[in-house]
């Protein structure tokens, strides 16, 4: 096996010949590493994620998962996949076990192995207790779990994670890390996973791609992004309403201005002095700084620099994200 | 590479256990049961019931009526009288409730082929009960896909045929549990079975709900599978249901229907698979009738399975 376990070339989905969901994306995943696909909602990672788990067929591009091409050997990436999709796909009216030993079944793994095995993914996702209780009655982070262990089943040489902690609470959220981080030692597999959640990004993947609108905008490790940031940024708002970029863009230290609706992004080397010099020379130009921010590169800024938007999305956007959200789900049909 | 032979996905165990889960969810939900069974219960029960159209012919329904004393020419009497004849009103409504008395009995017979409307009807709510089921279940696939529980069993190695064979054989193996409670149901409320009736012959009315059966789920499935809405299949039930149960002879002998309803009825499925199981049940069995009904289902059943499996093949694998 190559140490690509994962592999994609061009890969495109266009919805409805006008929707281009996944834009001509290409990146690799090594084995054994967590890869994240950090993005916005609608950004495309779902999208991604389904033609790499053989759902959705890529109107353009190849992609292939442990040298299995994913349109044309789709039976074979099907059998060493684990998937563990964003909604809650268990069946409510089946238990706990009864779900897994569905998806054992599924895969044509033989009985006598299934209940041996769902017995003990349960236990490693703690349910063991909840095993034959419906899985209507379950939380949602047992539900989560329930569809980890159900994604775990064939033992996969990959696992696909699609939003594993969307709708979690804070609590559950961390809870979940641990049994990712933990799968990854037990099991030694090579994970890929989608988020819009930095931390997550942060606390979880070896690498990490930034997408948006269907493109991927930066590849690398988290460590890697934040330090191609080039320095710390300092925020600042003024009280007059004027273009000071030039001003602020002549302090030394100060490697770029972006001037962002009145708030000027600065890219600087050591913060925490350039900051005080940049409040100088606007006193001196007669302008009055009203607020300042200083921090040190997060995922984030990184975040924000390769995308211009914030990850926590404005009220605004989020309406556009839900109805960008809404046209991709109907055209995926459902 | 090890693994990716490890375990073997056939048809045949996946469509088992796709199977198993859809029939798990059915009995663990025993009001869907009882709602379905319900409504070919009410209409067996108020409507089967209420129109005893074979006494319509009885003397009863003679009574009060005021005949004037009626006169005719003599020639028309045997043996023939001179001049007019006159005869009693009285005497022309006793004559009329004699015939009458016998002539109900008759009038069913011919036009419904057995002597009691009950029967008759009873033995049409049994495709409607497999219309009802087999659309419902069909569309259970809307929930499937919405809640994200076809993407998770597409990621899987099963066979596609066995996501869609699942559906049909599920769809059809309630169907026939139905139509058992709704055949046992009408028996309680007074069936009467032809002397023709043997417990084999229920192997036979299986058969027919079997090929009614996959013919509707098969296509309706296909259509399920494309609508983004739940309420649409719902719609479309309701849409097709009356008219198929009206113009067919579930309700009504075709023969007595207009022509353009008769064109209708000839096609529609439905009457074939309410004649087979009237054959099979409360009429004389007639063998030469039966394979026509049983040619037609067969055809019913393949067209309509291909059209809709080809469909759900292509969304399922786009």
């Amino acid at each position: 096996m190559s140490a690509e376990v994962i592999k994609a070339e061009g890969l495109t989905k266009v919805f409805n010949k006008s929707l281009v969901a996944v834009d001509h994306v290409n990146f690799s995943v090594k084995d054994g590493e967590i890869f994240g696909f950090l993005g916005p909602n609608g950004a495309g990672k779902t999208t991604t994620i389904n033609m790499l788990i053989t759902v959705l067929k890529p109107t353009e591009g190849k992609a292939s998962v442990l040298g299995y091409d994913v349109v044309k050997q789709a039976n074979d990436v099907r059998k060493l996949i684990g998937v563990v999709p964003q909604e809650y796909t268990a069946d409510e009216d089946l238990t706990g076990y009864e779900n897994i030993i569905l998806c054992a079944d599924l895969y044509g793994i033989p009985r006598e192995v299934s209940k041996k095995r769902a017995l003990e993914l349960l236990e490693l996702v703690e349910l063991t207790d909840f095993k034959d209780k419906r899985v209507e009655t379950y939380s949602g982070g047992m539900r989560r779990r329930l569809e980890l262990a159900c994604g775990l089943i064939n033992r996969p040489k990959v696992l696909f994670l699609d939003e594993p902690t969307l709708g979690l609470d804070v609590q559950t959220r961390a809870a979940t890390w641990d049994y990712i981080k933990r799968l990854k030692k037990e099991y030694g597999m090579t994970l890929f996973m989608t988020t819009h959640y930095l931390e997550e990004a942060d606390a979880l993947c070896d690498r990490i791609a930034i997408i948006d609108h269907g493109k991927i905008i930066v590849t690398g490790t988290p460590h890697e992004l934040k330090d191609g940031l080039g320095g710390d940024i300092i925020t600042i708002s003024i009280k007059e309403n004027a273009d000071v970029t030039e001003i602020i863009r002549s302090v030394k230290h100060v490697k770029e201005v972006k001037n962002e609706d009145g708030a000027y992004r600065i890219k600087a080397e050591a913060g925490e002095l350039t900051a005080p010099l940049i409040i100088e020379a606007l006193r001196e130009k007669g302008y009055t700084v009203t607020k300042l921010s200083l921090t040190e590169p997060t995922l984030n800024e990184v975040y924000l620099e390769y995308t211009g938007r914030a990850m926590r999305d404005t009220e605004e956007s989020k309406e556009a994200f839900i109805s960008q959200r809404l046209t991709l789900r109907r055209a995926r049909g459902r | 590479m090890s693994g990716a032979n490890e375990y073997k996905p056939s048809l045949i165990r996946g469509l088992w256990a796709l199977t198993v889960r859809e029939l798990k969810k059915w009995l663990k939900d025993p009001v869907m049961v009882l709602m379905l069974v319900l409504q070919p219960l009410i209409w067996m029960g108020l409507l089967g019931k209420s129109m005893n159209i074979g006494a319509l012919f009885t003397s009863g329904n003679l009574e009060n009526m005021n005949i004037p004393n009626m006169t005719i020419p003599g020639t028309l009497v045997i043996p023939n009288v001179d001049g007019n004849v006159t005869i009693h009103g009285a005497v022309i409504s006793q004559m009329l409730q004699q015939m009458f008395s016998n002539i109900g009995t008759n009038v069913m017979e011919n036009a419904f082929g057995v002597a009691d409307y009950f029967s008759y009807m009873a033995v049409g709510m049994i495709s409607m009960i497999v219309m009802t089921t087999t659309m419902f279940s069909g569309m259970s696939i809307v929930w499937d896909r919405r809640l994200g529980f076809l993407d998770k069993v597409l990621s899987t190695p099963v066979p596609r045929g066995a996501i869609i064979f699942a559906k049909v054989l599920n769809a059809t193996l309630r169907a026939m549990f139905q139509a058992t409670i709704i055949l046992a149901l009408a028996y309680i409320l007074g069936l009467r079975l032809s002397s023709t009736f043997t417990l084999f012959n229920l192997l036979g009315i299986y058969a027919a709900i079997f090929l009614l059966g996959v013919g509707l789920s098969s296509i309706f499935i296909a259509f399920s599978l494309r609508s983004t809405r739940m309420e649409r299949p719902m719609q479309i039930i309701s849409l097709v249901m009356m008219p198929l149960m009206f113009a067919s002879n579930t309700f009504f002998p075709i023969k007595l229907m207009p022509d353009w309803m008769q064109a209708i009825a000839q096609v529609n499925p439905l009457s074939y698979v309410t004649d087979a199981v009237r054959q099979l049940t409360i009429l004389p069995l007639d063998s030469s009738a039966l394979i026509i009904d049983f040619a037609y289902l067969g055809i019913f059943a393949a067209v309509l399975a291909s059209i809709g499996i080809v469909l759900s093949w292509r969304y399922l694998t786009k």
